[in-house]
C-alpha cells in the first residue's frame, strides 16, 4: 500500500465532500440558476436559505454519516465480523422507543410536557440508544462474549421495538412525527445539531485512531491480541463505548439511516487496502460523501418535494452489497 | 553453564518459567491436573504427547490464557499474573496453533510483535525497526514484508506469525506447533532457528511439535500422557525410560543414526487397526 495512493484516495474523498457541499447550497425548492445568482449577489433574505438552512443541513449530514461510517468500522474490527454495522447493540430500536416516548408525553400534554421539552428529541433519542447499549452489555455479563453480545443485542432491539409499536398503536396520532424519525431525515438540522454532531465526531475519532492498533491486534484473533500485552475487556468497552456514543449521536440528530455504516467501511477496504488506521480515518470520509450525496438526492429527485434520506442510503447501500455479492460469486 | 543445562542438572538454576500443582479445564472437564514443570533458561523443550493430552492447553495456560483452576505459574520467580500486562508480554511470546489470516501486511503483523515494546501509537524506534527486520530475515520472510497475509500461502503464513512471535525478543517463547504447513526444509530451517535461540540468544523455547524425528532434535522434552506428565528431562532420559511408548500407549520406534533420533514407523508390527484382507 503506497502512500501515494492513500493519500490521492483521501485528497478524492475531500473533493467529493467539497463538490457535494457545493452541490446542496445549488440544489433546493429555488433553481440552480436562482441558487447561483443568491451565491453572486446575495441579500438578506437568500442568506439565509443559503447559509442558515442548506448549509448546516449539508455539514451536519457529512458529520452524521461520518459517525456512521466509523461505528460501523470499529463494529466490524471489535466483532471481527464484516457484516456488523452500528445498530448491532440496539441502538437505534432504544432511540425510537426514547423519541416515542417523547412524543407520546408531550402529545398528552401531562405534567410531563416541560421536562420532555427540554430534554427534546435528540436528547431522548440519545438517552434510549444509550439506554438500549447499556441494557445490552448488561445482558450480556460484560463484552468479551462476542456472540452472547450479538445475541444481548438483538434481544434488546426485538424487545424496544416491540414497546414501540405498542406505545404506537395506543396513540396512532404520533405516528407521522415517528416517521421522518424511523426513515431518517436531514431536514431539521440546524447549525447547533451540525455543531453538537461535530464536537461528537471529533470526540470520537481521536481515541478510536489512537486505539487503531488494538483493533490491528484484534483481527489475529482474541487469544494472539491478548498475548501481545493488550488488555481485551478494557479495549472492547472503550471502542464499543465509543460506537454507542458515534451512533446515538447520529440517530439523535437525522434518525435511523441504515447501510451507511455497513457500506462505509467496505467501501473503503474494497478500493484501498488499509490497516485500521487508515480505515478510521477513510470510513468517516467515505461515510460523510454518502449521507450527504443522498441528502442531495433526497432534495433533488422529486423536487419541490422530499424523499425520506434513509430511504436513499437503503436503496444505494443494499444495490452496492448485492453488486459486492454478485463480483465475490462471478470471482469464485 | 552450558554443561550443567545438557546435563539435565538445570534444577540448580533458577527456572525461566515454572509450574506448580497446575490444573486447567474447561467447564466439567478436566484437561491437566497437578503439572508441575520447571522450564530452564536458554533451552529448548518440545512438548511431545497424544492428541487431545493437553499439549495446547499446557502452552495456553503457561501463556496465561487460559485460567489455572488450582496451582500457581512463575515466570522469572515472579507469579504469572502479577506482572503488568505489557511487561509480561514483553518476555513471554506465545504463537498460535492455527496462523490466523488477516488483511494486513505481513511487516504490519510483525511490527504488531512490538506492541508490548512501543505502546498504543506505533511509533517505532530504531530498535523497534531492528527487531523486526531481525525476525523477518531470521524467518525468511522479509521477501513478502509488503504483501496481504490474505494472500500468502499456509507455510508463508505461518513463517510470518513466527517473525511476529521473534520481534517481541521475548525470553520465553510457547510455540503451538510452528512447523505446521511447512515443507520439511522450512520444518528444518524452523528447527535451526529454535536451537539458535535457545544456545546464542539465551531464549527458552517451549514448542509442541508433531513430528517426532524434528521433537527430539530439541535439548529436552516434556512427555505428556492422557493422565499427566509422563517425564520432563534431556532427550536421552526420555528415550532411555522409553517415556514415548508410556505416553502413546503403543510402542514408538526410535532409532538413533549418527547421534540423530529418529521415528521410524514399524508397519511389520502387530499394528492396532489391522485391515481384514
Amino acid at each position: 500500500m503506497s502512500t501515494n495512493r492513500l493519500m490521492a484516495w483521501l485528497l478524492g474523498c475531500v473533493a467529493i465532500t467539497l463538490l457535494l457541499t457545493f452541490g446542496s447550497l445549488v440544489i433546493g425548492t429555488s433553481s440552480v440558476e436562482t441558487s447561483l445568482g443568491w451565491i453572486l449577489s446575495p441579500d438578506a433574505q437568500s442568506s439565509v436559505v443559503l447559509w442558515q438552512i442548506r448549509l448546516p443541513r449539508s455539514v451536519g449530514a457529512w458529520f452524521a454519516g461520518a459517525l456512521l461510517g466509523l461505528a460501523g468500522a470499529i463494529a466490524q474490527g471489535v466483532f471481527r465480523n464484516p457484516l456488523a454495522e452500528p445498530y448491532l447493540l440496539g441502538t437505534a430500536s432504544g432511540a425510537a422507543l426514547g423519541v416515542t416516548i417523547i412524543l407520546v408525553a408531550a402529545d398528552a400534554s401531562i405534567g410531563g410536557l416541560t421536562w420532555a421539552s427540554k430534554l427534546g428529541v435528540t436528547g431522548a433519542a440519545c438517552l434510549g440508544a444509550g439506554g438500549a447499549t447499556l441494557l445490552t452489555i448488561s445482558l450480556s455479563r460484560g463484552v468479551l462474549q462476542t456472540r452472547s453480545l450479538l445475541l444481548s443485542g438483538v434481544v434488546v432491539a426485538f424487545l424496544l421495538s416491540a414497546i414501540t409499536q405498542l406505545l404506537l398503536l395506543a396513540k396512532p396520532e404520533i405516528w407521522r412525527s415517528m416517521q421522518s424519525f424511523l426513515f431518517g431525515s436531514t431536514g431539521f438540522i440546524s447549525w447547533s445539531s451540525a455543531g453538537l454532531l461535530g464536537a461528537v465526531f471529533c470526540l470520537c475519532v481521536v481515541p478510536a485512531a489512537l486505539l487503531s492498533r488494538g483493533l490491528d491486534a484484534l483481527t489475529l484473533g482474541e487469544d494472539t491480541a491478548q498475548s501481545l500485552g493488550l488488555s481485551l475487556p478494557a479495549l472492547r468497552l472503550t471502542l464499543l463505548g465509543i460506537v454507542s456514543l458515534a451512533t446515538a449521536a447520529a440517530v439523535g440528530e437525522v434518525g435511523v439511516v441504515g447501510f451507511v455504516g455497513l457500506v462505509a467501511p467496505h467501501l473503503v477496504r474494497e478500493t484501498l487496502n488499509v490497516n485500521h488506521r487508515q480505515l478510521l480515518i477513510g470510513a468517516p470520509l467515505c461515510g460523510g460523501a454518502l449521507l450527504q450525496a443522498a441528502d442531495l438526492a433526497s432534495r433533488w429527485l422529486i423536487r419541490p418535494a422530499e424523499l425520506p434520506v434513509g430511504a436513499i442510503t437503503a436503496c444505494l447501500g443494499g444495490s452496492y452489497l448485492v453488486y459486492l455479492l454478485w463480483r465475490r460469486s462471478r470471482n469464485a | 553453564m552450558r554443561e550443567a543445562l545438557t546435563s539435565g542438572v538445570a534444577a540448580a538454576t533458577s527456572p525461566a518459567l515454572s509450574c506448580e500443582g497446575l490444573c486447567v479445564g474447561y467447564g466439567s472437564r478436566v484437561v491437566l491436573e497437578g503439572i508441575s514443570l520447571a522450564i530452564p533458561p536458554a533451552s529448548w523443550t518440545s512438548v511431545i504427547g497424544p492428541n487431545g493430552c493437553g499439549k495446547s492447553t499446557l502452552l495456553r495456560a503457561l501463556a496465561g490464557l487460559e485460567p489455572a483452576r488450582a496451582g500457581a505459574i512463575f515466570l522469572q520467580a515472579r507469579r504469572l499474573n502479577a506482572w503488568p500486562r505489557r511487561e509480561r508480554a514483553r518476555r513471554l511470546a506465545w504463537l498460535s496453533q492455527t496462523a490466523p489470516v488477516t488483511d494486513l501486511t505481513a511487516s504490519e503483523v510483525v511490527s504488531l510483535g512490538r506492541f508490548a515494546h512501543s505502546g498504543w501509537l506505533a511509533h517505532r524506534q530504531a530498535d523497534d525497526d531492528a527487531a523486526m527486520h531481525r525476525a523477518m530475515t531470521a524467518t525468511g520472510s522479509l521477501a513478502w514484508a509488503s504483501r496481504r497475509l490474505s494472500t500468502l500461502s499456509g507455510g508463508e503464513r505461518q513463517r510470518v506469525h513466527l517473525a511476529r512471535v521473534l520481534a517481541v525478543e521475548a525470553s520465553v517463547l510457547l510455540l503451538d506447533e510452528p512447523t505446521t504447513h511447512l515443507d520439511p526444509p522450512h520444518q528444518e530451517d524452523v528447527a535451526r532457528l529454535l536451537r539458535d535461540q535457545a544456545l546464542r540468544c539465551g531464549v527458552s523455547v517451549v514448542s509442541a511439535i508433531h513430528d517426532l524425528s524434528l521433537a527430539l532434535t530439541a535439548d529436552r522434552v516434556i512427555v505428556l500422557g492422557h493422565s499427566g506428565v509422563v517425564g520432563h528431562g534431556t532427550v536421552r532420559e526420555a528415550l532411555a525410560g522409553d517415556w514415548l511408548s508410556a505416553a502413546f500407549e503403543t510402542r514408538v520406534n526410535i532409532v538413533e543414526h549418527q547421534g540423530v533420533h529418529l521415528w521410524r514407523p514399524a508397519l511389520e508390527a502387530p499394528a492396532r487397526l489391522s485391515i481384514e484382507p
